[in-house]
């Protein structure tokens, strides 16, 4: 099992929301469900390559701000074209107010 | 042979068409024919990233021959359309064969407007497939001298594209300012600003006398009197409708292939969509427009797909797309002449966001501007409002810290 990596506090974040974690030359999401739990995957979309930090959160799905390919971001899920390939999710814990991912 | 679907036209809108019709369900046969010879690919990529690139692009495919396998679509390359019979429903190709169609789809896509008195020689270039951006590419080398005509967003993505290759670039744009439809001017002004920021040498407002080709190189005499020369001249000054199948069909055309709110055309059996359509846009009272945009053309053709299979769902999208250019990147939802008012949301970094507000307090476009994807989210959440119909506060658009997700709530 690999390290957990402390990646911001819980409150960094807004509900239905997500931000950009980078971490050692990697780029991942994390996002806040509607009901307050906390999920991580990749951070770019696996069509083009663009930060999914900047898309739009709706419920469990996340939208690629550019090309609007959809992902459930709780199992890493495409969800049709233009993404047709899943996103790799990570475990994630909060613990103490910090999230923390791993990422191994 | 077996009635199925065919599909004219193998760009985005076609090729989105061709997989929706199998996500859907439908069995039969589904034929896709595109008169290019690569597998359907993406066009966006074309004006940005293929031109700068270090090694030889090859394009980015929508669908790849096994995925093409896997749902079992026939993709037909080299292949044009001379005929449809519409008495006999069938569409005749190139070669004699002819195909039985259930539904027809016409994905014709457009061409881009070829300019009055150019020379005809091979430094006039226009782009639009995989092969024309090749031929600019190979172009742009460093120390090129490229002219550009037309401020649209192909000739100022190419633009961009030919600075960072090396290139010098001399912009002509014959309106008095560049992105002159559908972009207001305040966001245009910051293109404009970062263009030039960027050595791109732009003359807006100034006519052209002549165009000449010879020795090497192409002239562009000015109205005033001045020439500019160049090793290549690009012009990107719009587009055109490909309609002659159409037309030669009997169809009704009207700025494009005319189509309802089915995306049917005059004829039941027939569908058009993305760019080579003009439809009612419920948004706004089912003003007709034609759409030149990436998303519109994977929306009708999905949607086109769906109602060839009886869905009867009407067109409901708010028109969106963005553009980039350098590190900045634009976000358009709506029609920005459908507004009266603007108001302006700064969101730091010196991105913004331009709020478009008709007469009746309803929000109909938003534009935006900044690095990166700064504005994607907020002009997403925009599009939903305006889909909505929705009559947001001024003071909440205008304040950054007011959330358009909870407008959307309200």
């Amino acid at each position: 099992m690999s390290a957990w990596i402390e990646a911001c506090a819980a409150d960094d974040i807004d509900e239905e929301d997500v931000i950009r974690f980078d971490h050692d030359g990697r780029t991942f999401a994390i996002y806040r469900s509607p009901d307050d739990e906390y999920f991580a995957t990749d951070g770019l979309c696996t069509h083009e390559k663009i930060h999914l930090a900047d898309g739009l959160v709706m419920d469990s799905i996340i939208e690629c701000p550019k090309h609007n390919g959809r992902f459930n971001y709780k199992t890493g899920l495409a969800k049709g074209a233009p993404a047709c390939v899943n996103l790799r999710t990570y475990p994630v814990k909060v613990d103490g107010g910090k999230v923390l991912l791993q990422i191994g | 042979m077996t009635r199925g679907m065919v599909i004219v036209g193998a760009g985005e809108c076609g090729a989105r068409a061709a997989v929706e019709l199998r996500e859907a369900g439908y069995a039969g046969p589904v034929w896709l024919i595109g008169a290019e010879r690569h597998l359907p690919y993406e066009r966006p990529p074309l004006s940005k990233d293929a031109m700068t690139v270090a090694d030889i692009p090859s394009p980015k495919t929508v669908l790849d021959a096994e995925r093409l396998a896997t749902l079992n679509i026939r993709h037909l390359a080299n292949t044009v359309v001379e005929a449809i019979d519409r008495e006999a429903k069938q569409v005749v190709l190139s070669d004699g064969t002819a195909l039985p169609y259930d539904k027809l789809l016409l994905a014709t896509g457009n061409v881009p407007r070829r300019l009055p008195g150019a020379p005809h020689g091979n430094r006039v270039v226009y782009m639009r497939s995989f092969d024309d951006a090749l031929a600019i590419r190979a172009r742009l080398t460093g120390g090129a001298q490229v002219a550009i005509i037309g401020g649209g967003f192909i000739g100022l993505e190419l633009a961009a594209s030919a600075r960072k290759r090396g290139a010098s670039v001399t912009l002509i744009e014959v309106q008095p300012r560049i992105l002159m439809r559908g972009v207001p001017e305040e966001v245009a002004g910051v293109v404009h600003a970062e263009h030039a920021y960027n050595g791109v040498n732009i003359r807006c407002g100034v006519g052209i006398e002549r165009i000449d080709e010879g020795g090497g190189k192409v002239v562009v005499a000015l109205a005033y009197g001045r020439a500019i020369t160049a090793d290549i001249l690009i012009a990107g000054v719009g587009a055109v409708p490909v309609t002659a199948l159409a037309e030669s069909a009997g169809l009704t055309l009207d700025n494009g292939i005319a189509v309802d709110a089915l995306l049917r055309t005059s004829d039941p059996d027939i569908f058009a969509a993305g760019d080579c359509c003009s439809f009612p846009l419920a948004v706004y009272g089912g003003r007709r427009v034609r759409l030149e945009a990436w998303r519109n053309a994977q929306e009708q053709g999905a949607l086109a797909a769906r109602n060839m299979l009886g869905a009867n769902e009407a067109h409901a999208a708010v028109p969106w797309f963005w553009s980039d250019q350098y590190g900045l990147s634009l976000h358009i939802a709506g029609l920005a002449d459908e507004g009266r008012y603007i108001a302006r949301r700064d969101l730091g970094d010196d991105a913004f966001i331009l709020f478009h507000i008709a007469d009746d307090g309803r929000l109909v476009a938003a534009s935006g501007i900044g690095p990166g994807n700064a504005v994607a989210r907020d002009v997403r959440l925009a599009e939903m409002l305006i889909a909505k119909g929705a009559r947001p506060a001024v003071n909440d658009l205008v304040s950054p810290e007011v959330k358009l997700k909870s407008l959307l709530a309200a």
